[in-house]
């Protein structure tokens, strides 16, 4: 379970490739189906998975243990790689017929006439899902409307989510320590004093803006109204800064400065934008044009904030 | 309040005097923008492009035209602040 979570991360990835070639489940024949898949680990095992109990080839290109969706669309699964492979792997003669069946998001990276005209090889081209195979391969290698829809259900928003929380990571840090810092700037000029005093809001506001752009956020995505994931991120940044606004009772009697509660307001609102637009690229229906519009039409506003953030922090060792 | 993006910039074509009604594109679109209607190719809900690509490369008869790539922020301002090339994801930093 958790070599998903670290598999996905990134961490020791290439680990997690498999040999690329061709590979048989169950007893294959001559006449069995030849499905075409990554050499990602969770790829192909995947398909091995929903495909127990039936006998068929595995085609394993070579994607450098990337997914199919991304390997199509950087074209390392793409027409070349796959016309090499049946080459390569011989497949023309552990078959009798001249049928490949490519998981659909491949067609990215795969151009179906061309691998007919290059190889003999004709491309039929499978669900987006490879638990959908079974029904697939039943119904005469027919994939209904639903088989072909990508969807992004609750639980793929936040099984992915891990990987915008760690890119994340890095810049939060970042932010954070520089509050931390700036927290021992003050009338005293600089104190540790001041510094030991005033952290735990630097850090509680930096991990919130990452927490509510890069998990809130796409928990929430249906939800939002906004198109733009800048400004769905903003929204439950806004919610967010409201719920530490509220519990740390603004104004007399607060544990805080004005300026470092407004500093936190300001950072986990515009953070949480930023974090939430870099979600555009997990998510499965954000187009390029429309994300170059939401970059330009955001991210002025989201450095900013951080500036922003950062000077009311100073004036925060004031009032 | 379903999952759409920013419909107006999409910069899917179509060519319907091209089209062969092979109906490839209906097979490879991950979000239904078209359909088969009288034999032909129609967009049904070009809104809901998100610019991948799978059907102009996948059209024989080149009707299709989609200046595609990556629906990625971060790959884009990667891209933008380092002068890469092109943007795309990984394998180096990326999400995938």
């Amino acid at each position: 379970m958790f070599g998903g979570y670290r598999v996905r991360a990134g961490i020791g990835r290439y680990s997690y490739t498999v040999d690329p070639g061709l590979y048989a489940i169950g007893r294959p024949t001559d006449e069995s189906e030849v499905l075409v898949t990554a050499n990602y680990k969770l790829s192909f095992d995947a398909l091995r998975r929903e495909l127990s109990g039936v006998d068929a080839w595995i085609l394993v290109l070579d994607t450098r243990g990337i997914n199919v969706w991304c390997a199509a669309g950087k074209g390392t699964f793409g027409t070349d790689e796959l016309v090499a492979r049946i080459a390569s792997s011989e497949l023309a003669r552990v078959v009798s017929h001249k049928r490949l069946i490519l998981p659909q998001l491949g067609a990215v990276g795969v151009a179906g006439h061309l691998v007919s005209k290059r190889s003999g090889f004709h491309v039929v081209w499978g669900p987006v899902r490879a638990a959908d195979l079974p029904a697939f391969l039943v119904a005469g290698r027919k994939a209904d409307a639903e088989m072909r829809r990508v969807r992004f259900p609750l639980k793929d928003r936040l099984v992915l989510a891990p990987v915008e929380l760690l890119s994340g990571l890095k810049l939060t840090l970042l932010v954070m320590a520089a509050l931390v810092v700036l927290g021992g700037v003050g009338p005293a000029g600089f104190s540790i004093a001041s510094l030991a005093d005033r952290w735990p809001l630097a850090v509680a506001s930096a991990l919130l803006a990452l927490l509510s752009g890069a998990l809130f956020t796409p928990a929430a995505l249906p939800r939002l109204e906004w198109r733009m994931f800048s400004a769905k991120g903003a929204e439950i940044g806004v919610l967010v800064a409201l719920v530490v606004m509220t519990s740390l009772s603004f104004g007399t009697g607060s544990p805080v400065s004005r300026g470092d509660l407004a500093s936190a307001v300001v950072l986990i609102v515009t953070g949480s934008s930023f974090f939430a637009m870099n979600y555009t690229g997990t998510s499965t229906y954000t187009s390029v044009h429309g994300a170059r519009n939401e970059i330009s039409a955001s991210i002025w506003w989201q450095v900013g904030g951080l500036v922003l953030a950062l000077l009311l922090r100073i004036v925060g060792g004031w009032y | 309040m379903s999952m759409r993006y920013l419909e107006k910039l999409v910069t899917l074509e179509l060519d319907v005097e091209k089209c062969t009604g092979c109906g490839r594109c209906t097979q490879v679109c991950p979000h239904a923008v078209f359909e088969l209607v009288d034999g032909l190719a129609t967009l049904r809900d070009r809104g809901a492009c998100m610019e991948c690509g799978a059907c102009q490369r996948n059209c024989a008869f080149g009707a299709i035209t989609v200046d595609s790539g990556v629906g990625c922020a971060a790959a884009l301002l990667d891209a933008m602040f380092r002068r890469k090339q092109d943007a795309t994801c990984g394998p180096t930093g990326g999400c995938c």
